[in-house]
């Protein structure tokens, strides 16, 4: 394989890589924009987010007398695997050595990895607070985890691959053609997206009460630039959840090649992707309230049942031919 | 020239092994010679043992030897083939390591009550045990060995026997281990009536009926399940680890359980003939429930050697799993993918006695410095024991199934091996595969929790006890132990290719099928079936999170000039506003578990009790609140109470003939006499 690495694809990966990351707080801000509207309240700029992490990056950190150096260096590891996980996932072009390093299943892991650091921060400092959040993520998140493999299985048996590139290829490749197991696979996938990014209603990012808090609750004691590295690693998440959502089911558009009139194309279809999907998301957000905490197992119990519906169909339906 | 060298580095193993069993006897008398003759040798035997297995997996040594002891028609047979040599292996890295962590952690048994002799003596010989289970290639010489192995370890789990319950777990696990071994045993009784020979090359070639063959895949699978401990087999697990001493628990869990596993391998891919698919079903769904059970118990549970026994269950489910996806595809003519599970299970094997060993020295060098089991009276010791603190850490990176590390590559391959599925005729299979690949997913992820919680409640935040509060870090040896294993935990998930080179040997000889296309695209790149099909690089990952680390260290140094201008402010931590937060108001391990126990409350029996005083003065405040847990295994109320009662019951009317006239008893002899003249006419 090392006869396929070219430098010039490397060099695009990392660019492509650079764009999710600077991109990943747009994302956030046009949904906080398109709730906003919803709620007939001023929006803030687009570029709010931008300057919320440029002052956290200039202000001072502060640390708890208690905080432990795995404190400190927690918000760089998350911060990093979720910038693995995003050169990993296709944004504009299909064919990147980097989606070679690691497949989907590899991707979830990688989520894994930043989720232990992050729930192992919370625990650190010894607050009340910070314990019910790391308590409440893994909770989500060995829900989560299984039903997201599951999409993924569904996905990877129909393309017979776990590559992401692989499998979006075989996605173009079949055409429009509405399968169950597609069916299925997407609307787990939109519950596990929800759940793992901490959305309404498994966990809402706005909240000021710590008792209802999951992911504020594990940052709680974050200050300064080490804040701004959870928040902005976050961001990605979310985005990567949202681009995994758009490049997985409707992979069209997406640049096969590497010259500038496809990739231009490219970009601009997935803007609009994922302006679509972000108002969806918005929109769904507005209509239903948080759940308490405890049914939120029911929610991704759900999620799984989805997915492993979708995976079922496709080994009794679809493979059989 | 090789096979020479070969038989001397066995013969060294085996009498250092007996040598630092012998060694030992003194140490009551002079307790030095524990740290200075019996500890070395026993490392030395166990790296003569790693090299016996380099040398059989790399250098493809095979050899038979057939000594002079046992019966006079059957004498002892050996053989070192790569199978034996790769299980030859883990048993020397582990005893190894075992033998630098003994000498400073034995120390805290030196003004104790108990004899440091019996301590060295069944160390001794439980390795030289274990290393002639793995070589013996007949089934006297098995089963001498394997007695000799669970006999040991016996009294090793019994060591510290002034205590009641130490004493009751210890007999539980004898009496575990000799039924299991009864079973074993009847499954050999089996093999030699076909082939009328106990050797086990007349094994190989014996050619069972489907029924007789599915028998024995059952007592094998019962006998070594025991020993290994596949729910519903486990409860000697979680009492015996707990009370054995640290190293002790480290040897057993890490590599006592995967001697049971050999067994198993041995006998279902060596010696059972053609495979069925319906015996892959049953180790699918033996593998799918013990995974679950154990991870679902080890995350209740506040005993921290508790938690990682069950834990070993939850393990051994993995490897049963990828045991049974093996046997499937093997008896579905799939044989790449078959072999792919097998890799996958030896994978798993390999991982789980480096990690779990680590976890166990660590939290012997936990509970030695902080004196408890408890994990809602640590908290804190990352700040007192920083080593420990680190190595602890990778090992629950590692058995979390995260990448970069190893305990991941297992996991990812078993994943692998399930999604080509599609490639199987049977539908019922090919539904099956992937439900037990989501079980999988789910117990990955609950494992990760789980360690998320051992972890973050006693190393992280304040100390919750006095104990805790003044622990120090443990002595350079049992580090070195620590670093070691950690080491290699980080090691072999950064180079799988390597890994899985080395079992392809073992694979290739057992199956005869190589395994080329995982390790074509050289060591950068694991690629089980297809580049296109997967691929995953360790080493690129790794150098992801390093690069996220450096980033950090670059920081640091950077802001060095202004820290030392205006050091870091440190301020409370969020009271609410309230003031005054203690280490009582921290969340404490049931407290983070509670969740799951919302979630799966079927699964555990429960008992909960609360009691609270009230304030005289004010009704509503809480004086005083006691909150009790208990965790009661359901095996015990399904299997071993029925069980249980049934033998008291049967003894009962048994014990009717006891009447006490000498009577009887002489009419009892003389039946039986007659009864035998009978049968003998």
């Amino acid at each position: 394989m090392v006869d396929l690495v070219n430098v010039l694809e490397w060099v695009f990966a990392l660019l492509q890589m650079a764009l999710f990351v600077v991109a990943a707080p747009l994302f956030t801000a046009w949904i906080k924009r398109v709730k906003c509207w919803l709620q007939n309240r001023r929006s803030p700029p687009l570029s709010q987010p931008y300057r919320d992490l440029r002052r956290l990056f200039s202000k001072q950190v502060l640390l708890a007398h208690t905080a432990s150096p795995l404190f400190r260096t927690a918000p760089y590891l998350v911060f990093g695997t979720t910038v693995i996980a995003a050169a990993v996932v296709p944004l504009i072009a299909l064919e990147l050595p980097t989606a070679r390093i690691a497949d989907a299943i590899v991707l979830v892991g990688l989520f894994g990895l930043g989720r232990f650091f992050l729930a192992l921060a919370g625990l650190d400092v010894g607050t009340t607070f910070g314990g019910m959040g790391a308590s409440r993520e893994m909770t989500v998140g060995a829900l989560a985890e299984p039903a997201m493999l599951m999409v993924i299985f569904a996905l990877a048996m129909g393309a017979a691959s776990t590559n992401l590139s692989t499998v979006i290829h075989s996605m173009l490749a079949q055409g429009l053609a509405l399968r169950p197991s597609l069916l299925f696979a997407f609307l787990a996938l939109l519950l596990v997206g929800i759940a793992e990014t901490g959305r309404v209603p498994v966990d809402n990012p706005a909240t000021h009460l710590e008792l209802t808090m999951i992911h504020e609750a594990m940052i709680l004691e974050y200050t300064g630039r080490q804040l701004a590295l959870m928040e902005w690693a976050a961001q990605l998440k979310l985005m990567i959840y949202g681009v995994l959502v758009c490049n997985l089911f409707f992979p069209w558009g997406i640049a096969q090649t590497l010259d500038p009139a496809s990739l231009l194309i490219a970009g601009g279809l997935l803007s609009v992707k994922l302006i679509i999907l972000g108002a969806v998301l918005a929109v769904a957000e507005g209509l239903v309230a948080k759940m308490r905490f405890f049914k939120v197992p029911v929610f991704l119990a759900v999620a799984f049942t989805l997915a492993l519906v979708g995976m079922l169909s496709f080994v009794m339906l679809e493979s059989a031919s | 020239m090789r096979d020479s060298l070969t038989l001397y580095l066995i013969a060294a193993m085996l009498c250092s092994g007996i040598g630092s069993s012998m060694f030992s006897l003194l140490a009551n008398r002079y307790p030095w010679v524990l740290r200075l003759a019996a500890f070395p040798l026993l490392c030395l035997s166990g790296l003569a043992s790693l090299a016996v297995g380099a040398l059989a997996l790399l250098e493809g040594v095979t050899l038979a030897i057939e000594l002079p002891f046992g019966l006079p028609w059957l004498h002892w047979h050996f053989r070192l083939d790569p199978l034996a040599g790769f299980f030859l292996g883990i048993i020397g890295i582990i005893t190894a390591v075992v033998g630098v962590y003994g000498p400073s952690y034995t120390r805290k048994y030196q003004q104790g009550p108990y004899s440091l002799s019996a301590l060295g003596f069944f160390t001794g010989l439980f390795v030289v045990g274990m290393q002639l289970v793995v070589l013996a290639d007949d089934a006297f010489a098995f089963m001498v060995a394997w007695e000799v192995m669970s006999v040991a370890s016996y009294f090793l789990v019994a060591y510290e026997h002034h205590q009641a319950a130490n004493r009751r777990a210890a007999f539980l696990y004898l009496l575990m281990a000799q039924i299991g071994a009864v079973l074993i045993l009847l499954c050999f009784g089996i093999f030699s009536g076909f082939s009328d020979d106990f050797t086990f090359d007349a094994f190989r070639v014996a050619e069972l009926d489907p029924l007789w063959a599915s028998l024995a895949f059952t007592l094998a699978l019962a006998g070594f399940g025991m020993k290994a401990g596949l729910v519903p087999l486990h409860v000697w697990l979680p009492e015996a680890h707990p009370v054995a001493p640290s190293h002790i628990s480290a040897l057993m869990s890490g590599v006592m359980l995967k001697v049971a596993v050999y067994g198993f391998i041995r006998m279902l891919f060596d010696f059972l003939g053609p495979l069925r698919w319906e015996w892959g079903l049953v180790l699918l769904t033996a593998g799918s429930v013990t995974a679950v059970y154990g991870v679902l118990y080890a995350l209740v549970q506040t005993d921290l050697k508790r938690v990682l026994a069950y834990s070993s269950v939850e393990n051994i489910g993995i490897i049963f799993i990828c045991l049974g996806f093996s046997v499937t595809y093997l008896a579905n003519d799939a044989p790449i993918i078959g072999v792919l599970g097998l890799i996958a299970a030896l994978y798993h094997v390999l991982n789980h006695a480096l990690f779990k060993s680590l976890l166990f020295l660590n939290a012997g060098a936990v509970i030695e410095r902080s004196h408890e089991h408890d994990l809602e009276a640590m908290g804190g010791l990352i700040r007192r024991m920083p080593w420990t603190g680190l190595f602890f850490l990778v090992g629950c990176l590692s058995i979390s199934a995260l990448p970069p590390f190893n305990g991941f590559v297992s996991e990812w391959l078993t994943f692998q091996t399930a999604l080509q599925a599609p490639a199987l005729e049977s539908g019922v299979l090919r539904a099956v595969i992937p439900i037990v690949a989501a079980i999988l997913a789910l117990t990955g992820a609950l494992a990760a929790a789980c360690f998320v919680r051992v972890y973050g409640i006693s190393f992280l935040g304040q100390p919750r006890g006095r104990h805790a509060r003044r622990a120090r870090e443990v002595r350079m040896g049992m580090l070195i132990a620590q670093g070691t294993l950690a080491g290699l935990c980080v090691l072999t998930g950064l180079l799988p290719t390597m890994v899985v080179t080395l079992i392809g040997a073992v694979t290739d000889s057992l199956l005869h099928e190589p395994i080329a296309a995982a390790t074509r695209h050289g060591w950068l790149w694991l690629t089980p079936i297809a580049p296109e099909t997967a691929s995953y690089s360790a080493p690129l990952i790794m150098l992801g999170v390093l690069m996220a680390l450096a980033a950090w260290f670059c920081v640091w140094i950077w802001l060095r000039k202004s820290r030392k201008k205006n050091p870091t402010a440190r301020r409370d931590p969020w009271d609410c506003g309230f003031g005054g937060l203690t280490p009582r108001m921290q969340y404490t391990a049931t407290a983070f578990a509670m969740p799951f126990e919302q979630v799966f409350r079927h699964t555990w029996r429960l008992k909960t009790q609360c009691t609270r005083e009230m304030d005289s003065n004010l009704a509503t405040k809480p004086e005083n609140l006691e909150y009790q847990l208990e965790v009661e295994d359901r095996a015990w109320l399904w299997l071993y109470a029925p069980v249980g009662k049934w033998v008291l019951n049967a003894s009962r009317l048994v014990a009717r003939i006891q009447t006490g006239h000498i009577r009887h008893y002489l009419a009892y002899s003389f039946l039986t006499l007659i009864v035998l003249l009978w049968l003998i006419s």
